[in-house]
């Protein structure tokens, strides 16, 4: 260990006083971007100064670091892809990449990186874009740090912020996404982390899963998109400390849970969202610290899922706070505080005496007539509820948390 | 001057009043009779418009009192049963009173004609029956207007107050009023009234002097003479 | 009209129940507090008690404020004064009292507890708002059952068989009623049945502002536009003022053909 880093520094050292830096600018010798890539060697560093350039498929094919000073602009005039990155080690830093060109055929971006290595693509700003950050068949890569802005309306004609596609072991951290198809998109990718981004106001996914496996996404915050985050046939994906809030509109929900397996969710927050978790076909995922405060339906189950744990969780003033389309239940509920709770503690150990029953009969009548949401919060309803709450009928019998918490619960 | 003309009233199938016809000059006492039911409170009611009659016009003071409260204020009525907001105090309802129509200040003589100073600070739900009744005397006569009407002014008044009534509608007779009044207490008819008015069965039964009353029944006094009517129309 | 409100106003503040009224609105406040340590969620719970028991409160005190009154009624109709503005001064002077008991029972421990510098001020707003409405509504439909009805226990029975039609049995009703057709377009049917009755209303304008993440769950359009923009707040108000002018305009027209 200690030999490598000598090694590296010592590398360090020779490569940067050895090759001095190519310098791109309107009134140098070398004026365009493709020109300084030309010019350089394997592990030159390339600086482009302030100005606009007007370029596409621009191909970096050798281990390079592209840094631009004060954010010079790469136009690619609408006309295609704009920077492919082909090479291992490379970095890009610190461009303003637009107008990447529309297609239905191929998925241009404004940054590719295909089959590489330890790629860092870092402090881009990215507007009028088609695809933002595309990540092919590679790996051990970071995407830091960038500005993606899009202007999509509609999902069949734009594209993804940062998409990963068959990449492994990349950490996807402190990007802001928006108004684009899905912030974050990852498809047959492992190993990922996605930390600290911002993604919002995305047509469709704030993040997505497909096929993906042992990712972690954490620290993240998830705002008015389409749906807050998607994950789909994917296992072992770890969701922590991450905010939900404002996914509205019919079927929108903070996050989506569909044929996943193994997974941990835990300290998240879902906040005003139309349904806070759709569980479908999910089993054995635990359920921990988070909260649920103001949705529609805090999670709402369908088809079969075994073994969901929730435990400890917080369950704040929503419309529901579980609601199911089966009478089959298999999953635990257990020391969560439900804001819905009227039981009382006499003996003061801070747990309820009565167990508490998250399905409501109304949300079975829901389920079936959607217009009778209307008569939520009715009297007529509260009797029902109430009749069905002490002698279930329709609601699975065994689906209780039998230690519902007093006080609402701190971490 | 009051004027009735055809006057029909029922409630449900009981027809009350069938065909009034009744003009009342102005001046004098009128006493309206009749047995019970015979429609005498329905038809005052009429007049101050409290009921809506069927058919028929009712003028007073040459004014159409359809669709018309103004003509009120040349009204003073003393309603039969004197029952009272029993959260105000006698004082608090005299002045709203007044509020509600126009300042006057013959309440404070009636006030000391009735002797009713110690009760002006107490509530008006812990007076007797007798001394609710001189508070609603007190109400009607207050405001001076040129038609009085009374139904049942006496009930429940001691001896000296029914002279002090009696005195006081003498009185405003004297200034030229005109004064309707029901009673059941027939002596009183008879010494106070200039005319009456008898009601049968929802018609204008009789009227005329007290005199014209004994002479036409062939009795010998008032009492025999009413009596004679009643027992006459149900033989 | 508005010397008839004063004197009514003023009887009914010097009587006990609106002191029961005020103390128990007053005791309310404060146990909610009490009990949640939480302004928004007391104001949830207050709003789903508000909705059924202001109604009841309204007709049942409305319906006996006029038997109760009906002497001075007397009176007042021998006055010279329009039946239209005695009654309607007699309405009014009953529905303010409430709505005072109302706001000020409820105000002043949620002002104690730090309400202005609480986000909750809104939805508490709304709901004083609602609760006057409701006040105003039952109030004028009290008056118009002890108008129309002689008899005080058959008025009394009315108004308690109206206020538990509108409160429940039209609820179970509205919900047959949808499933029965569930299989046809219902958004607007559902939203109409909603207007028809004041209490479902208010329960709507409440939903709106608490529950709206779950009503944009449903896919119709008309819903949609009701629930998401300002369209619905500013129907619904349009419709309770509505609720409130109708009654009152049979008070009126009642009051001119009614013998006494």
């Amino acid at each position: 260990m200690k030999q490598l880093l000598i090694f590296s520094i010592v590398l360090l050292i020779t490569s940067s006083s050895v090759a001095q830096p190519i310098e791109v600018c309107k009134t140098c010798p070398i004026s365009t971007l493709k020109d300084g890539i030309a010019n350089a060697k394997n592990f030159d560093t390339i600086i482009v100064k302030k100005g606009i350039y007007k370029a596409h498929n621009i191909i970096v094919d050798k281990p390079l670091t592209i840094i631009g000073e004060n954010y010079p602009v790469i136009d690619g005039e609408l006309k295609g892809e704009i920077i492919t990155v082909i090479a291992d080690n490379v970095t890009v830093d610190g461009l303003f990449i637009i107008n990447v060109g529309n297609s239905y055929l191929e998925d241009y971006a404004a940054i590719r990186v295909k089959n590489s290595k330890n790629f860092l693509i870092q402090n881009l700003v990215l507007e009028k874009l088609f695809f933002g950050i595309y990540i092919e068949k590679s790996r051990d890569g970071k995407v830091y740090h960038n500005k993606i802005i899009g202007d999509a309306v509609e999902e069949y004609n734009s594209g993804n912020g940062i998409q990963l596609w068959y990449s492994k072991n990349v950490l996807v951290k402190h990007n802001f996404v928006q108004r684009v198809r899905d912030g974050i998109y990852l498809e047959f990718s492992d190993d990922c982390t996605i930390k600290n981004n911002v993604s919002a106001l995305n047509v469709r996914y704030g993040l997505h899963f497909m096929f993906s496996n042992d990712d972690t996404y954490e620290d993240n915050i998830f705002e008015n998109n389409g749906a807050g985050v998607a994950v789909m046939f994917s296992r072992r994906i770890k969701m922590y400390n991450n905010i939900f809030k404002k996914n509205w509109g019919t079927a929108s929900y903070g996050l989506l849970l569909k044929e996943i397996n193994d997974g941990e969710i835990k300290g998240n927050t879902f906040e005003d969202n139309t349904i806070g978790i759709n569980v479908e076909g999910s089993n054995r995922i635990n359920y921990k610290h988070n909260t649920f405060e103001n949705n529609g339906w805090a999670v709402k189950v369908k088809g079969a899922c075994y073994t969901n744990i929730f435990t400890e969780n917080n369950f704040l003033y929503n419309s529901f706070d579980i609601a199911y389309n089966s009478k089959v239940n298999d999953n635990q509920f257990d020391r969560n505080y439900w804001s819905n709770y009227t039981g009382y503690d006499l003996n003061k150990n801070g747990i309820g005496d009565v167990p508490y029953r998250p399905v409501k009969l109304f949300s079975y009548i829901v389920n079936r007539t959607p217009e009778t949401i209307i008569l939520l919060r009715s009297m007529f309803i509260d009797i029902i509820d109430f009749s069905e709450k002490v002698s279930p009928v329709f609601t699975p019998d065994d689906l209780l948390d039998h230690n519902p918490q007093i006080k609402k619960l701190t971490w | 001057m009051v004027t009735i003309e055809n006057l029909h009233k029922k409630f449900g199938k009981n027809h009350v009043l069938s065909g009034v016809d009744l003009t009342i000059a102005d001046g004098g006492i009128f006493a309206v009779l009749g047995p019970n039911g015979s429609g005498k409170t329905t038809l005052i009611k009429s007049v101050l418009g409290m009921v809506i009659p069927d058919k028929g016009t009712i003028t007073v003071l040459n004014e159409n009192i359809k669709k018309s409260s103004d003509y009120r204020h040349k009204i003073d009525y003393l309603p039969q049963i004197a029952n009272f907001p029993s959260n105000l105090k006698v004082k608090e309802l005299i002045k709203m009173i007044k509020d509600l129509r126009k300042p006057t200040s013959e309440d404070q003589r009636l006030i000391e004609l009735f002797k009713l100073e110690p009760f002006l600070d107490k509530k008006l739900g812990n007076l007797s029956g007798g001394t609710k009744q001189k508070v609603n005397l007190v109400l009607t006569f207050m405001f001076d207007s040129p038609i009085v009407i009374l139904d049942e002014p006496t009930s429940g008044l001691d001896p000296i107050s029914l002279i002090r009534l009696k005195d006081l509608i003498k009185a405003e007779k004297a200034k030229g009023k005109t004064i309707l009044i029901t009673s059941h207490i027939m002596s009183f008819v008879e010494e106070i009234s200039d005319e009456i008015v008898f009601i049968l069965e929802g018609k204008i039964y009789f009227k005329g002097s007290i005199q014209k009353l004994k002479t036409k029944t062939n009795q010998p006094d008032f009492e025999h003479a009413i009596a004679s009517i009643l027992s006459n129309n149900h033989a | 009209m508005l010397k008839i409100l004063k004197y009514s106003f003023f009887d009914l503040m010097r009587s006990r129940w609106s002191y029961v009224y005020f103390a128990f609105y007053l005791l309310l406040g404060v146990v909610l507090l009490f009990l949640n340590n939480d302004l928004s969620k007391a104001v949830i719970t207050l709003m789903n008690v508000i909705i059924v028991l202001v109604p009841l409160i309204g007709t049942i005190f409305g319906v006996m404020y006029y038997y109760n009154s009906k002497e001075f009624t007397e009176l007042l109709l021998a006055q010279p004064l329009k039946r239209s503005s005695i009654f309607l001064g007699q309405y009014l002077g009953v529905a303010l009292s409430l709505s005072m008991s109302l706001i000020l029972g409820l105000g002043i421990p949620f002002v104690f507890y730090g309400l202005f510098e609480s986000s909750a001020i809104w939805d508490f707003s709304l709901l004083l708002i609602t609760g006057t409405f409701l006040t105003l509504i039952f109030t004028a439909l009290a008056f118009n059952i002890a108008l129309s009805n002689e008899n005080k226990i058959k008025g009394f029975g009315y108004a308690i068989l109206i206020w538990l039609f509108l409160a429940v049995i039209y609820d179970g009703l509205f919900l047959m009623t949808l499933i029965m057709f569930e299989d046809y377009p219902l958004d607007k049917v559902s939203l109409i049945g909603t207007m028809l009755n004041p209490i479902d209303l208010s329960r709507t304008l409440i939903l709106l502002k608490l529950d709206i993440s779950a009503l944009l769950g449903y896919t119709g359009a008309v819903f949609k536009q009701f629930f998401g923009t300002s369209f619905g707040l500013i129907v619904s108000f349009v419709m309770l003022s509505l609720w409130v002018a109708m009654p009152i305009l049979r008070i009126v027209f009642k009051s001119k053909k009614k013998d006494f």
